[in-house]
């Protein structure tokens, strides 16, 4: 089986280099036509392993993909912490790793994923600035924590270290990413909400919760403490020892005050809790706000002066792929960028690299509420039809510029990480 | 008995085809030391080598260090979460034990035909066929803030506030580990209780005892083994929980493995190892202590 495939690839590189380019240039051109793709894929099978976290793991990609390009992707959703397990100890289990960029900076010194070469990215021009330069706009702050940009490039292949500038090698292509805040039941807190410190207000004593991931429970509290007015972080996303110990010494005494009701660590934990009223504030993730909406339970996405943490994700090839696998691979990265998968994120609240090829495949409308901000002039549906939004909702949180123009850190790996989960274990402890 | 020295030279006969004895039953328990090789004494070797590697966030350095075991006894919240791993191993055991027991004496006692005895217990079995996870978070609802328990008290008008320790507290965690062990006692103890010769009630009952002394002094001896084996069962689970305390406790209380799944979670491989290596050094010494007060090869 093995043999047979690998037999067919000497000849199928050549003759698939001249489509691809052949597509390519079509794609050049502007008609942002899908079936400009080769199809060649069809009479010589290709399956393309992809593993990642649920956000982007979704079989409709999957199904669209076979559609479009005639490959097949074998799709396993995990959680994060299963992920970068899987990443780093597992590198031949998969072809495509569909990771977050603070796992990568974690496993990319181990030499499981290959740096991927520029010039074959077709809509690198159009990802956004954010994974470039790690600014939206030219005069944005850059975030603290890891920013996507920060690891986003290698001088040459075979580099254990990041460069600090864009080179002609991505370590991931960056596909999805959002901004998190704390969700609220506006009609249980009974008070404006706008500050992450409002978490810690004696009227919520027992009603509020915050994530039990270690990497990223601790950068919440790091954003409530600092917006407490408590503490002042060098890098919120890489603490020292001292900026641990306090922020573990604040979060015991928090929990001993009774402020906590529980610590969420799935997604449908944090639903639950929310949409039972065992918490009425909490850091909570946007399509679980939704999940909570859906439910007829009112809840908000609460934007918060001191800004957003954000996490974003991209998907990086295997080092062992080559040969057809490999062509096959940058095919299918093309693809994703160009336009219909950004879109099918888009609808589901989290953000597309490529914001203009998917700006192609949604309404006027659809892009209004999602990206621009603005009311909806119809329903909004879901990616999968149903109803989400009614007309005249306008997105919590705003426009995509006033969301991830507002990052205030991202989800990061510490170099004292073995010191956190150590005192995060003390924490949970007490 | 003829047929059988009929049969002996025969064979003999057929040289080759017969292996020595001692072949033969080598033979005969290498099919489970295979698998138990493969998939428990290896693994395990492997924990423990790793326990004494060196890591970071990206990768594990092979070597021979001691700071993971260091770290792991020298903290404090090591002795905490072992203690109060033991509180929940502790009274979720007494608990399983005295509800056990009882459920297994009525099915054994109470119960007249064999199968009914057996229907009953398929039916102590049903709530098996669903997810151990999805029995645990059905108690959510029923604990909850404005669950049913909550809500049922506040209308009796027996509280005027919502009780907040029903959810999220030890007092849910352990409620929810006796619901999901009880059946690991009931199993054995009925096991044991329905071999009693029931002679040997009906001799007590003759020689004059009343239905307490019966209990305390044939029944429960003779249940022994049963709750010895149960018990191995309760406390061997409760040790290595972490999805119970983690949902139930609302992640506010601590375990021994919930401590080591936080450390593979960033990939802390060998502290997490070091770790497991305690656990499992803590539960085979239980273990090893429980046996000692029952021979439970003796009555089997």
């Amino acid at each position: 089986m093995t043999d047979a495939t690998k037999k067919t690839k000497g000849g199928l590189t050549r003759r698939k280099l001249l489509k691809t380019t052949a597509a390519a240039t079509g794609a050049a051109i502007g008609s942002g036509v899908i079936t400009g793709f080769p199809t060649i894929w069809a009479q010589n099978p290709i399956t393309l392993r992809q593993f990642g976290t649920g956000v982007s793991n979704i079989n409709a990609v999957a199904q669209k993909c076979k559609e479009d390009l005639g490959i097949t992707l074998e799709m396993t959703a995990m959680d994060s912490d299963a992920a970068a397990q899987r990443a780093a100890t597992q590198p031949n289990s998969y072809d495509i790793a569909d990771i977050e960029y603070w796992i990568l900076k974690k496993i990319w010194a181990t030499g499981v994923i290959q740096p991927m070469d520029v010039s074959k990215l077709t809509y690198y021009d159009d990802i956004v600035p954010l994974f470039k330069t790690g600014k939206l706009t030219p005069d944005s702050e850059i975030a603290q924590g890891t920013a996507p940009h920060t690891v986003g490039f290698v001088n040459a292949p075979g580099d254990k270290t990041f460069a600090d500038a864009p080179t002609g090698y991505m370590t991931m292509v960056p596909t999805i990413y959002n901004a998190d805040t704390l969700g609220i039941r506006p009609d249980l807190v009974g008070r404006e909400i706008n500050s992450w410190a409002d978490i810690l207000d004696p009227a919520f004593k027992g009603k509020t919760s915050i994530l039990n991931i270690p990497s990223i429970g601790i950068m919440d509290a790091a954003m409530i403490m600092e917006a407490d007015g408590q503490i002042k972080y060098g890098d919120k996303g890489n603490m020292t020892k001292e900026e641990i110990d306090k922020t573990i010494e604040f979060l015991m005494k928090t929990k001993k005050d009774g402020q906590f009701r529980a610590f969420w660590k799935t997604f449908d934990e944090s639903v639950n809790l929310m949409s039972s009223g065992e918490v009425v504030i909490q850091s909570m993730w946007s399509p679980a706000v939704a999940a909570v909406r859906a439910k007829g339970i009112p809840c908000k996405y609460q934007p918060l002066k001191e800004g957003y943490r954000a996490w974003g994700g991209g998907l990086g090839l295997a080092s062992h792929l080559e040969g057809a696998q490999l062509d096959a691979a940058y095919e299918y990265i093309n693809w994703y960028l160009s336009g219909w998968v950004g879109a099918y994120l888009n609808r589901q609240g989290y953000y597309s690299a490529c914001m203009d090829t998917a700006k192609k495949f949604m309404s006027d409308n659809e892009w209004g509420y999602w990206i621009e901000g603005k009311p909806a002039t119809e329903d909004i549906l879901s990616p999968e039809g149903q109803v989400m939004e009614k007309t005249g909702a306008v997105r919590d949180g705003g426009s995509f510029e006033e969301r991830m123009g507002h990052v205030a850190c991202w989800n990061s790996v510490m170099d004292e990480d073995r010191y956190m989960v150590r005192r995060w274990n003390e924490f949970i402890a007490s | 008995m003829s047929t059988t020295a009929n049969a002996e030279p025969q064979k003999r006969a057929r040289p080759g085809l017969r292996l020595p004895l001692a072949v033969v039953s080598w033979l005969q328990a290498a099919p489970l030391a295979v698998i138990l090789g493969v998939f428990l004494v290896i693994p395990l070797l492997l924990i423990v080598v790793v326990s004494f590697w060196d890591y970071d966030f990206a990768m594990m350095y092979p070597g021979f260090y001691t700071f993971n075991y260091a770290e792991t006894f020298g903290s404090w919240v090591t002795w905490k979460t072992y203690l109060n791993t033991l509180k929940y191993a502790a009274i979720v055991w007494a608990l399983t034990l005295v509800i056990g027991f009882w459920v297994a004496y009525f099915l054994a006692f109470h119960i007249r035909s064999a199968a009914m005895q057996t229907v009953m217990f398929l039916i102590c079995t049903v709530p098996f066929l669903t997810s151990n996870i999805i029995r645990m978070i059905s108690w959510i609802p029923v604990l909850g803030r404005n669950g049913i328990v909550n809500s049922a008290l506040v209308s009796m008008g027996i509280v005027r506030e919502p009780v907040e320790w029903l959810l999220y507290s030890d007092f849910a965690v352990i409620l929810a580990m006796v619901h999901l062990y009880t059946l690991f006692m009931v199993t054995p103890i009925f096991n044991s209780l329905i071999r009693i010769d029931r002679a040997l009630i009906e001799a007590a009952r003759d020689a004059g005892a009343s239905s307490t002394q019966i209990l305390t002094n044939v029944i429960i001896p003779l249940a022994k083994p049963g709750m010895a084996i149960g018990t191995i069962f309760v406390v061997t689970l409760v040790m290595a929980d972490f999805i119970t305390v983690l949902v139930m406790s609302g992640g506010q209380s601590a375990s021994v493995a919930l401590m080591m799944r936080n450390q593979m979670s960033l990939l802390q491989y060998p502290g997490a190892a070091a770790n497991a290596v305690v656990l499992l050094i803590v539960v085979l010494m239980m273990v090893a202590g429980i046996l000692r007060i029952v021979d439970i090869r003796k009555e089997l």
